[in-house]
């Protein structure tokens, strides 16, 4: 447990230190929100199911530029090899990693969340909602490392990334803008079965690339 | 050894024979024997290649993912080659599928595609191939590349039962199935059989596939091996120091495993 909080804290000060990822993804969520304004008009009819895709867009996108990233920095920083070789195994060293990139998506959501809330007068703050973006965070993040972990040795890897993430990820996105869009309409329990698959998803990989990240970052 | 080949072949084309009699029985039986659909002419006949596409296509699917897991458990080619040639099968039938029911759902729902729980699946299924087979192209050496994909089949094979529940709640319009229901089979004695005859048929066939395609596989890994072992031993021989830095390094990268 403590090794798995090293590794949190190492990405943590790296990240107060150079700010490269934040606010590359803060910056990327709010001008994919803004932009996917002008392609579903989100300020007239049905712009609760549509608000609830262009939120889940937005966090998706910004899961792939900062997360998909969190293992191939490592390599082309040369401190892959260092992390290898330290003494924690394959699993922790996931844990590790997972715990950082899904505390850099809640930072950039935290930002983001208000400023959608407000430019669409959608109740994006309601608990609820905060509790399902939590719930997709995880899956995403999970997945997103691992996949992460299999293209950073490869060189076209921005175009791999999402094809390999994208179809995994349905049940996460599925549910996420169907729980979304029930709380704008004021469908407060239609939510469950969406959360209660979410919870599921999360549950299965992480343990899934617990046991499997030894694999792939074994070269 | 040459004996041992020898009856493996023997084997192999036997069931790519039977693969070929037992679907050509069953074609046959699909247009004369059938009766015609009532309700909807003979667009019902693509069901019985339709169906066989579909089970082949997570058959496929089933077998890769045994090959993964074999593959991470023994770290031995052999599963790693299963898993491969198992896929690129896969790949085919789940695209025949979703082409054969594009056909069929054409004349009788009045669309090619409708986003229904088993077709958005397929389709996903199709997309995990692809991206199995990119990820396999873009991985560099052998080793790294059996290791990866690998992972992704068992992700991959966790997810999609997932995936259909997510999408099964998202919405569904696909018939009800009619051979595989509680209340026994749903349709005439005639097209049952005769969907019984392709099931069995295109499933020989796929086995002698998978059998070939092992062997092609099998083939290139060794091709691969002797290349790398030459590569080495002639570098090292003549030991000329321009040109042994490029030729050691592939050579290495087929010494790990």
């Amino acid at each position: 447990m403590n090794r798995i909080g090293a590794l949190i804290w190492k990405d943590v000060l790296i990240e107060a230190r150079s700010r490269q990822f934040i606010g590359a993804m803060l910056a990327f969520t709010l001008i994919v929100i803004v932009t996917l304004n002008f392609a579903f008009d989100l300020i007239r009819e049905q712009r609760e199911t549509n608000g609830a895709g262009a939120l889940w867009i937005a966090i998706l996108f910004a899961g792939l530029i900062g997360i998909g990233r969190s293992i191939a920095v490592e390599r082309d920083r040369g401190t892959l090899d260092g992390l290898i070789l330290s003494p924690i195994e394959g699993g922790s060293l996931f844990l590790g990693k997972f715990g950082a990139a899904l505390l850099s998506i809640i930072v950039v959501e935290a930002i983001a969340l208000p400023v959608f809330a407000a430019l669409y007068d959608l109740p994006a703050l309601d608990p609820l909602v905060i509790g399902i973006v939590l719930a997709g965070s995880i899956g995403l993040a999970a997945l997103g490392t691992l996949f992460s972990a299999v293209t950073s040795g490869i060189r076209s890897r921005e175009v791999l990334l999402p094809l390999l993430l994208f179809p995994l990820l349905i049940p996460i996105l599925i549910a996420a803008v169907r729980a979304t869009a029930n709380v704008f309409e004021g469908d407060r329990d239609g939510t469950l079965r969406w959360i209660n698959l979410m919870l599921g998803f999360d549950a299965i990989f992480i343990v899934l690339s617990y046991l499997g990240f030894g694999f792939l970052i074994e070269d | 050894m040459a004996t041992l080949l020898n009856r493996r072949d023997r084997w192999l084309n036997l069931t790519g024979i039977a693969g070929l009699i037992v679907v050509s029985i069953g074609l046959y039986m699909a247009f004369a024997y059938a009766p015609t659909d009532r309700v909807q002419g003979h667009a019902q006949r693509i069901f019985y290649v339709h169906v066989p596409m579909a089970w082949l296509a997570y058959l496929a699917y089933g077998v890769l993912f045994v090959g993964a897991v074999g593959y991470l458990w023994k770290k031995d080619m052999k599963w790693d080659r299963l898993a491969r040639s198992s896929a690129e099968l896969g790949f085919l039938f789940t695209t025949l599928v979703l082409i054969t029911g594009a056909l069929w759902g054409r004349p009788i729902w009045g669309t090619w595609w409708q986003w229904e729980a088993r077709l958005t699946t397929t389709l996903v299924l199709w997309f995990i191939y692809l991206g199995y087979f990119m990820l396999r192209s873009y991985a560099g050496d052998r080793e790294r590349a059996a290791r990866h994909s690998a992972v992704l089949g068992l992700i991959g094979a966790i997810d999609i039962p997932i995936i259909h529940q997510s999408v099964e709640w998202w919405r569904t319009l696909h018939p009800e199935p009619v051979v595989l229901n509680t209340g026994g089979p749903n349709l005439p004695d005639s097209m049952l059989y005769t969907v019984l005859v392709t099931f069995v048929g295109f499933t020989i066939l796929y086995a002698y596939l998978v059998g070939m395609k092992y062997r092609v596989e099998a083939a290139r890994d060794e091709i691969t091996e002797r290349e790398m072992t030459r590569m080495f031993t002639t570098s090292s021989e003549t030991a000329s120091p321009s040109t042994s830095p490029q030729r050691i390094s592939p050579a290495s990268g087929g010494m790990e495993d």
